[in-house]
């Protein structure tokens, strides 16, 4: 019986399907380790050989990863809430309301996607302090360190869009003292230092580009909406493909040999 | 790779070859994606009983008429909003975060030091290191948890364990610099503020050069140059201020240094 098994498996991974799919085997050699590296297009983000130091949680903390993928849970647990949620003024917190309660997995699938999303804001800090504690952006690596405070506005602007789409008391108001800041900007915002030279007024100022209106309303619920799920995990996405090809082309940081 | 500081040196670095002499290099895998693995499982199971336990908020319905008080912005941005007591918003809620963005920013190119590239040491680069954690844990960090935790309706100072008490009405009893000194013309108040304001950033670069000269010589200072000296000397003036102006309102009540019909410090 185990000598059939054996030549049916011998004959499925020797089968043209199977090879054209997986192109090395699994027995533990230096050949293979490397192959499953850089045969994988996802593994292959790494290089197929590292320094020691690097795989190191005490040096790494893995919190860039942990952003990484809190990154991926909120797009996977996001992408389920769309299909229940509309951004329209009347319906969006009714919305939100049949989510979590009729929708199956609706209420863990919103409290996985606003709990990664508050973790990755902590573990997006923790990894630039961890960075820094290793003095990691230090050449060859300035420009990275550079693109790393870009990722780091662009996950704050990410959950403070999203902030706002359960339309709730906690959600604008917390929203209205957050932009209403853009009213202050100096030039730029009608209460700001200088609003005369432009003439900048209530409906046409910083803050009213920002809510799409002079008042925060349904027109702001649509404008947070498409640029909490279309346009900044778009430039986040091509920002970060910019901060991991930066990695593997300058290499890891580490001590001197 | 010891000597890394110099651009000259820097592309060598990069193109070095593996599997040279002291080489320490391991398979990635399987040594750094178990690792990652084994990280990712214990994120995902802490994040999965976390959102079965703990729900997220969600309140009444929004109300554009109903105002709650206090109404705080998301925890992230309330080291802005704390500093709002202390500036305003102009300054606490665009120019303050613009330079921290920007500051963060230069970091790189602003030190200069070669040492402790790639690993931890707190003896080889002690300035860089205090001015990180007085930026980020003193002033970010503890602002943040003074707005979470602290701060009640009227956004006034309320220790967790005492009541809201949202009819508290606190005296308002600030006074501006210039007045609390004993200047009651409107123009000298404010070329009084002005004087102050520029005397701190124009004292406080002297002082930071002085020291950076006794600290490290001046061959340092001729390496470091003038745009890295001035953008730190100025980026780290601003940390301080903000450190004054908390204490100038803490302990003495003063509201603004400067006061005209334009801008207010």
């Amino acid at each position: 019986m185990s000598s059939q098994f054996d030549e049916l498996k011998r004959q499925v991974m020797e089968s043209q399907a199977w090879q054209s799919i997986f192109r090395h085997g699994y027995e533990d050699t230096p050949r293979n380790r490397i192959l499953m590296v850089s045969g994988n297009v996802w593994l292959h983000l790494h290089p197929s050989k590292v320094r020691k130091h690097a795989t190191r949680l005490r040096f790494t903390w893995c919190m860039g990863g942990i952003t990484f993928l809190m990154y991926l849970v909120t797009v996977v647990t996001g992408v389920y809430l769309m299909f229940y949620y509309r951004p329209v003024a009347e319906y969006a917190y009714a919305d939100i309301k049949y989510l979590e309660f009729d929708m199956p997995f609706g209420m863990l699938m919103r409290n996985m996607h606003r709990w990664a999303a508050h973790g990755m804001v902590i573990a997006v800090w923790l990894h630039m302090f961890r960075v820094f504690m290793t003095g990691s952006y230090k050449p060859p690596r300035e420009f990275n360190w550079v693109v790393g405070v870009l990722l780091l506005v662009l996950t704050l602007l990410l959950s403070f869009t999203g902030y706002l789409l359960p339309w709730d008391q906690l959600a604008i108001w917390a929203v209205s003292v957050g932009s209403n800041m853009g009213r202050a900007t100096p030039l730029l915002g009608n209460e700001g230092p200088f609003a005369e030279v432009l003439g900048v007024n209530p409906i046409y100022d910083a803050r009213a580009f920002l809510f799409g209106g002079g008042e925060i309303g349904a027109h702001t619920l649509l404008r947070f909406y498409i640029l909490h799920c279309i346009f900044i995990p778009l430039v986040t996405s091509l920002f970060l493909a910019v901060h991991f090809w930066r990695i593997r082309r300058d290499g890891f940081s580490g001590p001197a040999l | 790779m010891a000597e890394m500081g110099s651009a000259a040196t820097r592309v060598e670095v990069t193109l070095k070859k593996a599997g040279g002499p002291g080489d320490d290099k391991v398979h990635t895998w399987p040594n750094l994606v178990r690792a990652e693995f084994l990280c990712t499982l214990f994120t995902i199971i802490f994040l999965l009983l976390w959102s079965l336990l703990v729900d997220a908020p969600l309140e009444e319905p929004a109300d554009p008429g109903r105002t709650p008080n206090p109404s705080k912005a998301p925890w992230y941005f309330l080291g802005l909003q704390e500093i709002l007591v202390f500036f305003d918003p102009w300054h606490a809620g665009v120019v303050a975060p613009t330079f921290i963005i920007m500051g963060l920013m230069v970091i790189p190119f602003i030190d200069i030091n070669p040492k402790g590239n790639g690993y931890y040491t707190f003896k080889e680069r002690k300035y860089e290191i205090l001015t990180f954690i007085f930026g980020f844990h003193v002033l970010w960090i503890s602002t943040i948890v003074i707005g979470t935790f602290v701060r009640g309706p009227g956004w006034n100072w309320f220790w967790p364990w005492e009541v809201w008490d949202a009819h508290l009405v606190e005296a308002l009893t600030n006074q501006d610099l210039p007045y609390l000194v004993g200047i009651r013309d409107y123009w000298t108040a404010a070329a009084f503020g002005l004087s102050l304001i520029l005397g701190f950033f124009v004292v406080g670069t002297a002082a930071m050069y002085w020291w950076v000269v006794w600290l490290k010589g001046r061959e340092f200072m001729q390496r470091w140059g003038a745009a890295r000296f001035f953008l730190t000397s100025f980026l780290t003036l601003n940390m301080i201020a903000v450190v004054i102006k908390m204490l100038l309102r803490h302990i003495l009540n003063v509201k603004y240094i400067l006061v005209t019909p334009w801008i207010n410090v």
